[in-house]
Formats: C-alpha cells, sequence, structure tokens
C-alpha cells in the first residue's frame, strides 16, 4: 500500500470534517478499501477508521425495524436470530458474500457504499423497503435504499458524507422473501446474476434484480402484474418475462448478457414459487 | 504509531506504520512467519489469524487496527513448545497438508469453527474453510482432519 496519513476520529462531526478531504477514504470493515487501496483502483491520501465514533453502531432491532449500523459486520447480521426470522433474504444474501474471514471484517454499509451492481445485499435490503441514513457537514438526511445508487461504484454521497445506518422496516404479518444467488461456484463468488423478492400475499410484491444492470434495479413491471393477485403459474411466467425485458445486463467475463437475462427469468419464476 | 497489543498470550508494544497490514506486522514486526502471505487481498485465507477469539484475514487489517487486541497465530496455538495442537496432529495423521502453505490459515480457521460447533458435519465443515484455497489436497483429507480433531477435542 503506498503510504497515507490516518485517522481515528471520536466524534461524527469530525469524521465528516475528515472525510470531507480530497482523497480522503473511509475505513470499516476495510474488506474493499485494502485490496482497492493495495491494487492501485482507488488512491487514499487519508484514510479515516471510523471505528471509534461515538455514536455509531453494530445491529440494533426495535418498533421501526432492523436498524443496521455503519460499523454492523456481516457476520453479526448473519447470526442474528432476529435476522434469521424476520429479514430471511438477507441473511441468505449474507450467508453468500465472501467467506467467514472477510465478513467478519466487512460490514453492510460498506458493501452497500461500494455500490457494487453484483453486491448481494443490496437486494434483499431494497426488496424489503430499506431507507438510508447519511450524515454531513449540513446535517442529517435519509433516502430510500433505491434512489442511493448512480451506477457501479457511484452513489449519491457527496465527499464528506458518512452512512450512519441502514433501516429496514418490521415486515406486515406472514410477509415471505426469498434471494436467489446464481454464480460459477458455492462460495467465495460474486452474482452474475441475483434476484430478492420480498411478497405479501394479497398485498405487495417487490422484485429486485442484482447484476444486471449499471446498479441493483427493482422489477416495475412485474411487481405491478403481481400486485394483489394470487401467484398463479401463468401469472409468475408472466411477471418472469417481464422481469427479462426490464434488465438491462452487459457482458463480461462472468457471463454473457444473454446468459444473464435468460437466467433472471429463470431466477424470478423460482423465486415467486418459493414464496407463495 | 505504537501499538500494543497481546500476541500468543504476550503482550507486545510494535511500532508500526498505518498503511501496513497486520498480516506484514506480524511476519516483519513480530518476526512470526508462520502466518502466510498468499494473495494478500482476501481470497485465499492462507493469512487467516484469530483478533479476539474471530478468524480474519490478516491482509485486509491494518496494523493499527489491531492496537488493544489480543491475536492468536499458528505459532501461539500449541499448548506447549514440544506438544502439537489436536488439529496439527490430525492434520499430519490424516495427510491434511502437501505443501503446507495454507494449512496454518485452515488450522486458524478450523479451531475458530470447532470453538463455536464443537462437533460439525461435512458441510458444515466446508462452509466453514470456503476462504481458505488449497491447492494440493482437493480438501478431502482436510475435512477428514478436521472431524478427526473435532472428536479428540469434543
Amino acid at each position: 500500500m503506498r503510504r497515507f496519513a490516518y485517522h481515528e476520529p471520536a466524534t461524527l462531526d469530525e469524521a465528516v470534517a475528515l472525510a470531507a478531504a480530497p482523497n480522503a477514504q473511509i475505513l470499516a470493515g476495510g474488506t474493499d478499501l485494502l485490496v482497492e487501496l493495495k491494487e492501485q483502483l482507488r488512491r487514499a491520501d487519508c484514510v479515516v477508521n471510523i471505528k471509534k465514533v461515538a455514536g455509531l453502531g453494530g445491529l440494533r432491532y426495535d418498533a421501526g425495524g432492523l436498524h443496521i449500523g455503519a460499523l454492523a459486520t456481516a457476520r453479526e447480521v448473519e447470526i442474528s436470530p432476529i435476522v434469521l426470522d424476520k429479514y430471511r433474504s438477507l441473511m441468505q444474501s449474507v450467508r453468500e458474500l465472501g467467506s467467514i474471514q472477510v465478513r467478519h471484517r466487512a460490514t453492510i454499509v460498506g458493501n452497500i457504499c461500494r455500490a457494487s451492481p453484483s453486491a448481494d445485499t443490496i437486494p434483499p435490503l431494497i426488496a424489503d423497503g430499506a431507507t438510508i441514513r447519511i450524515r454531513g457537514a449540513a446535517g442529517e438526511r435519509g433516502v430510500p435504499l433505491e434512489d442511493f445508487f448512480l451506477g457501479p461504484g457511484k452513489t449519491i454521497l457527496a465527499p464528506g458524507e458518512v452512512v450512519i445506518e441502514i433501516l429496514a422496516p418490521s415486515p406486515l404479518p406472514d410477509t415471505r422473501k426469498i434471494y436467489i444467488k446464481h454464480g460459477r461456484r458455492k462460495a467465495m463468488e460474486l452474482a452474475t446474476v441475483g434476484v430478492a423478492v420480498t411478497h405479501v400475499p394479497g398485498g405487495e410484491t417487490r422484485i429486485v434484480l442484482g447484476a444486471v444492470a449499471p446498479t441493483p434495479i427493482r422489477a416495475r413491471r412485474a411487481e405491478e402484474l403481481l400486485r394483489a393477485n394470487r401467484l398463479t403459474d401463468e401469472l409468475i411466467a408472466k411477471a418472469a418475462q417481464a422481469a427479462v425485458a426490464e434488465s438491462r445486463p452487459i457482458s463480461n467475463v462472468r457471463a454473457s448478457a444473454e446468459y444473464r437475462r435468460e437466467m433472471v427469468g429463470v431466477l424470478t419464476r423460482r423465486a415467486l414459487e418459493q414464496v407463495r | 504509531m505504537n501499538i500494543r497489543l497481546t500476541i500468543n498470550g504476550e503482550k507486545r508494544e510494535l511500532a508500526v506504520e498505518p498503511y501496513r497490514s497486520l498480516l506484514d506486522t506480524l511476519r516483519n514486526e513480530a518476526g512470526l512467519t508462520g502466518t502466510k502471505k498468499g494473495c494478500d487481498v482476501g481470497d485465499c485465507g492462507a493469512c487467516t489469524v484469530l483478533v479476539d477469539g474471530k478468524p480474519v484475514n490478516s491482509c485486509l487489517m491494518l496494523g493499527v487496527e489491531a492496537d488493544g487486541a489480543d491475536v492468536l497465530t499458528i505459532e501461539g496455538l500449541q499448548p506447549s513448545p514440544d506438544r502439537l495442537h489436536p488439529l496439527q496432529e490430525a492434520f499430519i495423521r490424516h495427510g491434511g497438508a502437501q505443501c503446507g502453505f495454507c494449512t496454518p490459515g485452515i488450522i486458524m480457521m478450523a479451531a475458530a469453527l470447532l470453538a463455536e460447533n464443537p462437533s460439525p458435519t461435512e458441510e458444515e465443515i466446508r462452509f466453514g474453510i470456503a476462504g481458505n484455497i488449497c491447492r494440493c489436497t482437493g480438501y478431502t483429507k482436510i475435512v477428514e482432519a478436521i472431524q478427526a480433531a473435532a472428536k479428540e477435542l469434543a
């Protein structure tokens, strides 16, 4: 790694001020940042370790829902009984993220801020209607997670803004959730296609696709077809085709665009069959 | 920066640059070369150590982040200099090590796994060591060694 200045701010105000400097990089888990610094994909003149910031926390559940604080690790989420009970698709996605060693360091908020189109934790959280809380010099703002991403590696975060937490609301009774990851191998893999579904019987169904557009996307026309309807075989087939039409995949080292489109159809159908 | 930490039960004070990984800190500053540098980007697991009891890739952590931590490396796993840990014994007996480069990392990951789950199924072992890449064995003998050690430790 190239030389950088290193800070451990104790307060959020200090962290925000330090993070506003040119080429300042925020360090939470570090499992993406250190790799990108070593491979010189990213430059850091200064690294701001936010682990000692008062008020930044881990995982917490209350009447408002699941608060995934900036310091909550993937492993904390993976072994949380409340996540297993109420956020099953998030649990499924976290188990597919890197290795146990990586998950002990990596944070969920970091996985989200990295804004990879194939990030596993993003589709389930968008399907769950999560919001993201951001703190900057001008104060705090909350944004729906689905509006957070601008493109691969790009988010609405301005220099000096720090994500405080993700909030995933409590599910309505009988809500069914699933995340299906399609890859070339079982572990240590990036998704070729990821599909998350959150389904409320008789109510709303949200379908979120990963790795098939510059950002994770909702398959809104597919969702519209299913609204308040029973998930019959016929309707599922139509929704799967709608999701295919809404995906905009590219070809890369993991798969061709054509294959990804095909898999969007297969996985959307499979996911819907499993939540009905 | 100076950091104070416990390595293998011994209190140490080390001077580290903030841009050095924990892995380089262990190998170069602490002189503990049992922990191996494979890929250096978190893919291979050869550098796995336990930090406050949790298995991590020491290449993906800064040395300065270990300030105040309790670090266990393969050198600290042996109960005494003349006795091996049951995992080490089992890897020898079952042919779980060939070239041996991945072995310290796999043994540390296995130690963490068994601390959490003393009698894991084969599937749980394979899930547990998914972040440890072995070029030689094909994993079968590694899984057998961990199963044997689990019985020994139970």
